[in-house]
């Protein structure tokens, strides 16, 4: 081993040190920025290491690529907002995915049809094909998310059947490959590639905006994996370890909202969840007739004279951009006394913690966000729990109708408080497509209109008490 | 041929670095979750440490071109991958406060 191998070596073995106890101190809001600004001086180490080992070879290319790559990146990271989250996650994800596939074409290419190591050409072949899916399944999630394209699952007769078909393709190709030490016909990798990027397209499409938080967490994962594999592809121990963490990471996200939902994984990727009568409710003439309509006004009393409100946040205050006002109104009643707490569910919003980012974006301190398991025994004891543009994770069919789709999904008990008041913009239904009869019970008020201008009126409302 | 004790030493490493995953993951609160993504998006953006490797390949051999197109859209993605993923987990975690004294 050579000084300067030596020395790399200990540079990659410090910066993943660097990234594993970065991500430990993320267990706290307290630390968390301290552990990102770890995991950064781990990469900026484990960048600089890269160019020694490599004596920087190329260096012009790689300095294009990281000048256009960091403008845009970091442009994009600062002017994003932050209810537009979800689709960033979605891109960078997507980006780390397309490398991957884009480095095992590079190889691929540079062996022109020399026999590859057995190692490396499974590992090639298999960060191409999990890279391109990352790649084409983030893009399209962001596609979704943007609503560029329609949130709802599309859908299309002898849909499995196609996918079926496309994975059958890609296993016999890789198989081809693999047999072949990476020697098969150029045609045939870059058929394999598309039928990858393919298949990541196809796999998304069908699943609805509700399930988002699942699919980003398992594209996470997906590029955790393919950059792992790419690890063993370049024999780096650096991308294996980071890789395998990503992974984790995503799986355990995965998990979790699986969990929240009460949904199998397969059913979230393979159900269309929500794409069956869908639409049709939103127009249907014959809504529920026992709804009560409240004004802001008589909100306001009910407020302002509570001893604890609960706000239960949603997508909907996501769309509306009403998180500021949201806390503007919590900070009028807090003036007045009252407790407020935020019930957040674990799938709210379109990725894992959305509402908690949105929230504090709005200075709500985060030790009055309780999680579902929190705050469900705090709902009994509420005057009031107002429900700004959260539907699904609300909908107490999930305890007792079994015939409802989302039966057994575990929910935030608001229908528990004394008073529920739901500020919706019309009678749709969530985006699962389902009748929510929390609209119909006796304590229940609905307030329609845009959740932020609701917001601003309950707000002035107080107020002026 | 290849080096099976070396392939073994790699998937020992994996192994490892999945369990330390789980564990320090699992550690994080719902309330970091979205951070705790871009964070992870980030860290996956070691891939572009794969891309310069990818680079030093091609322009150490005679093959350019096409390729170095490719070699030079791997790194782009990847420095995308990692400014913007850092970034945006500074800026959300700037946000994250406890609430102050007497407020």
């Amino acid at each position: 081993m050579t000084a300067t191998a030596i020395g790399t070596s200990l540079a990659d073995l410090v910066a993943i040190a660097l990234f594993i106890y970065g991500l430990h101190e993320l267990n706290s809001p307290a630390t968390a920025r301290r552990g990102n600004r770890f995991a950064m001086a781990g990469m900026a180490i484990a960048l600089v290491s890269i160019l020694v080992a490599t004596s920087a070879v190329g260096w012009w290319a790689v300095a294009i690529g990281v000048a256009i790559g960091a403008i845009v990146g970091i442009y994009a990271a600062l002017k994003v907002k932050m209810t537009a989250m979800p689709q960033m996650v979605a891109l960078y994800n997507g980006a780390g995915g397309g490398a991957a596939a884009l480095i095992a074409v590079v190889q691929f290419f540079i062996a022109s049809s020399n026999e590859l190591d057995p190692v490396v050409a499974v590992s090639l072949v298999l960060s191409a094909i999990i890279g391109s899916i990352s790649f084409a399944g983030s893009i399209i999630a962001f596609l979704k998310l943007q609503e560029v394209m329609t949130g709802r699952p599309v859908t299309y007769p002898g849909q499995q059947i196609v996918n079926a078909a496309v994975l059958v393709a890609i296993l016999g190709l890789a198989g081809w490959f693999v047999a072949t030490l990476g020697t098969l016909p150029a045609w045939a990798f870059l058929t394999l590639l598309g039928a990858a990027l393919l298949l990541g397209l196809l796999f998304v499409l069908p699943i609805g905006g509700a399930d988002m938080p699942v699919v980003i967490s398992l594209l996470n994962s997906f590029t955790g994996v393919a950059v792992a594999i790419a690890g063993f592809e370049l024999d780096s121990t650096l991308l294996i370890i980071c890789g395998a963490l990503v992974g984790a990471s995503g799986t355990i996200l995965t998990i979790a909202m699986s969990k929240a939902m009460n949904r199998p994984l397969t059913n979230v990727l393979f159900g269309a969840f929500g794409a069956a009568g869908g639409i049709e409710p939103a127009t249907a003439g014959g809504g529920p007739q026992q709804i009560r309509s409240t004004s802001a006004d008589d909100v306001a009393v009910m407020l302002a004279y509570a001893s604890k409100v609960i706000f239960v946040p949603g997508y909907g205050m996501a769309v509306a951009q009403a998180q500021h006002s949201v806390k503007a109104l919590a900070d009028q009643l807090e003036k007045r006394g009252v407790k407020v707490l935020y019930a957040i569910h674990p799938v709210a919003g379109r990725m894992p913690g959305h509402m908690n980012v949105l929230l504090a974006e709005a200075n709500v301190p985060y030790n009055q966000l309780l999680d579902m398991e929190d705050v469900n025994p705090e709902f009994p004891t509420a005057e009031v729990a107002l429900v700004v543009g959260a539907n699904d994770v609300t909908n107490p069919a999930a305890r007792n109708v079994v015939t409802s789709p989302i039966y057994g999904m575990p929910i935030l008990d608001v229908d528990k408080a004394s008073n529920v008041v739901v500020l919706k913009r019309s009678m749709r239904s969530g985006f699962a497509g389902i009748e929510n009869p929390l609209y119909e019970m006796p304590n229940t008020s609905m307030l329609f209109g845009d959740a932020k201008a609701s917001v601003d009126s309950l707000t002035a409302a107080v107020k002026a008490l | 041929m290849t080096d099976v004790a070396h392939l073994i030493e790699l998937l020992t490493v994996l192994l490892l670095a999945v369990f330390v995953g789980f564990e320090v993951i699992s550690k994080v609160p719902t309330t970091l979750h979205t951070p705790l993504m871009s964070a992870t998006n980030a860290i996956h953006g070691i891939v572009l440490a794969g891309a310069i490797v990818a680079v030093a390949r091609l322009f150490g051999g005679s093959a350019g071109g096409a390729l170095t197109i490719l070699a030079i859209a791997a790194v782009t993605l990847g420095a995308i991958n990692v400014f913007g993923g850092f970034a945006v987990t500074e800026r959300m975690l700037q946000m994250f406060k406890r609430k102050e004294p007497g407020k």
